[in-house]
């Protein structure tokens, strides 16, 4: 009996190779300026990091030395106001989202909030200005926080939601049914059988403010000297990366090389922390 | 005392339901009915209270959404009055940005922000879908993993290291290598031509679309994975290559969702600031040549809001925040709501 399989037309056969080595050449070509982007911080950074970097404020120009330990401070203090504003808000939003979420109003605020996701940084910059700086009259850490917080918000609010929805609804129904109240059966069980996603959803949002420079530029401003009072002007990394970066002494490139890799460092162990637990299943086990 | 039957079931029922009143348990008694263990559980008026206030709160948490995103427009709205009113629509036709003159057109930095996104939508579009689908349709399980955690961590770096890097490694390349190539044998174009800077329109182009990159590509992941699996065979059971399958039952089915894709990565590049800001060139000027220095409309807040100091400049630079946040909120509606016709049912994940 004949093979009822005729053979591959050579354009066909040639169409099908052409169209996989060009996907998988894609592939390299969006890895390789991740691999010298690492490569040339991982180079240049650690060449730069030494104790004076992380104990000492900046140097006047000219003078060799000094550090950004009040930029990683000022860091920290900005990220801290940030996450108090926006992750209660954000898990609030989530939970409403997902636990009362019928009728237009959740759609248009889960919508709204995909949108708000979409608005570049420099604009929340220009509102936290307008209503944090102009009233106050000075640049603050405040402010920066206020910027950063709202730009938390939209991005726990969804991971949130979409975690809660992933609890089964007969978690929710036992706990009821054990006659507790509503607010702690949502806050003690449902919440709780989530928090690991929810967990990943705030350090997702923290990661992703932790490197944002253009919202601070005119709300934190930055700041040459020590500063703990968050009513102050107050330097943070990403703003001093950008000032050294730009600036023509050698010096300074350094130290911006050496504030990049710390920051890189704590985002990229964010998110790697964020994936391996979820990568653990937990969600899976749950359901 | 006698043990309950069934005909009192539906009576045993209905008192286990109802919250009973002192006239229930008073028609009860006097009834003689056989005495039968009842508890009523009542919440209490706290834990009611506290559930009230617990479900409102969580309600405002969600209104305050809408609540930035509103006062987000209004203090924009407002702060910009003044620019608006003198220049009206000449506002984005104008091609002077002179500050002490008082003199304020937005052109281009508009233009500057399309170019910039044009290009680095043209380089990052075919790289973005072809690590999508080779991700999700060819490539070795193994490999799956390790390639859209790497795609993943490049959406992670801060905007300002792809500056850092754009300055020391990108602009020194284009610089030394590639703009001398490229004006020997694209010059005729018209968009190669001009002494080489290496900073320039190029150099933010190529940096937006690295960063660009992973968006596109996971959206497009996204949808072609909600591509269900029975088209894949179906087409495969007619003897179609791997290539023709994903043409014909992948591509074809996910066409409206990478169109989202591609648009929220539009978004991106339009409000990304400090990366371009760094590698432009920041001159306010229109020019064909890719090779030329220019401005973005994100780049010159970023560069002059500090030291805006008299109200119509600052008002003239709030305006541009203002053309951005409508240009970028209409971009990310459309956007969502072409990926929302395609996922809906499965999860939208949130692109951080």
């Amino acid at each position: 009996m004949p093979s009822l399989s005729k053979p591959l037309s050579p354009w066909r056969r040639i169409t099908n190779v052409a169209f996989i080595g060009l996907s998988a050449l894609a592939s390299v070509l969006v890895l390789a300026p991740l691999v010298a982007i690492f490569g040339y911080l991982l180079y240049k950074g650690i060449g730069s990091i030494n104790l004076a970097f992380l104990t000492k404020i900046p140097k006047p120009v000219g003078e060799s030395g000094g550090g950004m330990a009040n930029a990683i401070i000022g860091s920290v203090m900005i990220l801290g106001l940030g996450s108090i504003f926006g992750v209660p808000l954000g898990i609030g939003a989530g939970i409403y989202l997902a636990e009362f979420g019928h009728g237009k109003l959740v759609t248009l605020v889960r919508f709204t909030a995909d949108v708000l996701n979409g608005v570049p940084s420099i604009v929340v910059g220009i509102a936290a200005y307008t209503m944090v700086v102009l009233p106050q009259q000075h640049f603050s850490a405040f402010a920066g926080g206020v910027a950063l917080g709202i730009m938390m918000v939209p991005t726990i609010a969804r991971t949130t939601e979409e975690m809660l929805l992933m609890v089964p609804n007969t978690i929710r129904e036992a706990a009821l049914g054990l006659g507790i109240p509503q607010w702690r059966a949502t806050l003690q069980v449902t919440l709780r059988t989530a928090s690991k996603g929810v967990i990943t959803g705030c350090m997702l949002a923290f990661a992703r403010v932790a490197g944002e420079t253009a919202p601070l530029l005119f709300t934190a401003f930055g700041n040459q000297f020590w500063n703990v009072n968050p009513n102050q002007p107050t330097a943070a990394l990403p703003i001093q990366i950008f000032s050294y970066a730009i600036s023509p002494f050698d010096e300074w490139h350094k130290q911006a090389w050496a504030g990049a890799l710390i920051l890189i460092v704590l985002i990229v162990a964010a998110v790697s922390a964020v994936r391996i637990v979820t990568s653990r299943g937990t969600m899976a086990n749950n359901a | 005392m006698s043990t309950p039957t069934e005909s009192d079931l539906p009576r045993l029922l209905r008192i286990d339901t109802h919250v009973a009143t002192a006239a229930d348990n008073a028609a009860v008694e006097r009834a003689e009915l056989p005495v039968v263990p009842r508890i009523v559980l009542h919440s209490s008026p706290i834990s009611k209270w506290l559930d009230w206030v617990f479900r409102n709160l969580l309600l405002l948490c969600s209104l305050s959404v809408l609540g930035v995103m509103g006062i987000i427009f209004y203090e924009l709205t407002s702060r910009s009055k003044l620019s608006i009113a003198k220049f009206g629509l000449h506002f984005f036709t104008g091609q002077t940005w002179d500050p002490v003159a008082g003199d304020f057109g937005a052109l281009p930095f508009i233009y500057g922000t399309l170019l910039s996104s044009v290009v680095a939508l043209l380089l990052a579009v075919p790289l973005a879908v072809g690590v999508a689908i080779f991700v999700t349709e060819l490539c070795p399980r193994m490999l799956r993993g390790v390639i859209s955690f790497t795609v993943e961590l490049l959406a992670a770096i801060p905007s300002v290291i792809y500056g850092l890097w754009g300055i020391f490694v990108l602009v020194p390349i284009l610089r030394l290598q590639v703009q001398p190539w490229l004006s020997k044998y694209g010059a005729w174009t018209g968009l190669f031509t001009g002494p080489a800077y290496g900073i320039g329109m190029l150099a933010a182009g190529i940096i937006l679309a690295i960063m660009i990159v992973p968006i596109i590509a996971s959206i497009t992941r996204e949808v072609l994975v909600a591509v269900p699996q029975s088209q894949r065979e179906a087409v495969l059971a007619l003897g179609a290559t791997r290539w023709e399958m994903v043409r014909m039952a992948v591509l074809r089915n996910a066409r409206a969702g990478i169109m989202g894709g591609i648009i929220l990565g539009l978004g991106r590049a339009i409000g990304e600031t400090m990366a371009v800001t760094m590698l432009i060139g920041n001159r306010p000027e229109i020019a064909k040549s890719l090779f030329a220095p220019g401005y973005t409309m994100a780049s010159v807040i970023a560069n002059e809001f500090s030291e805006a100091t008299d109200d119509l400049y600052l008002s003239a630079l709030v305006e541009i925040g203002l053309a951005l946040l409508i240009v970028t909120v209409i971009v990310n509606a459309c956007a969502r709501l072409l990926v929302w016709s395609i996922t809906r049912g499965s999860s939208v994940r949130s692109h951080a």
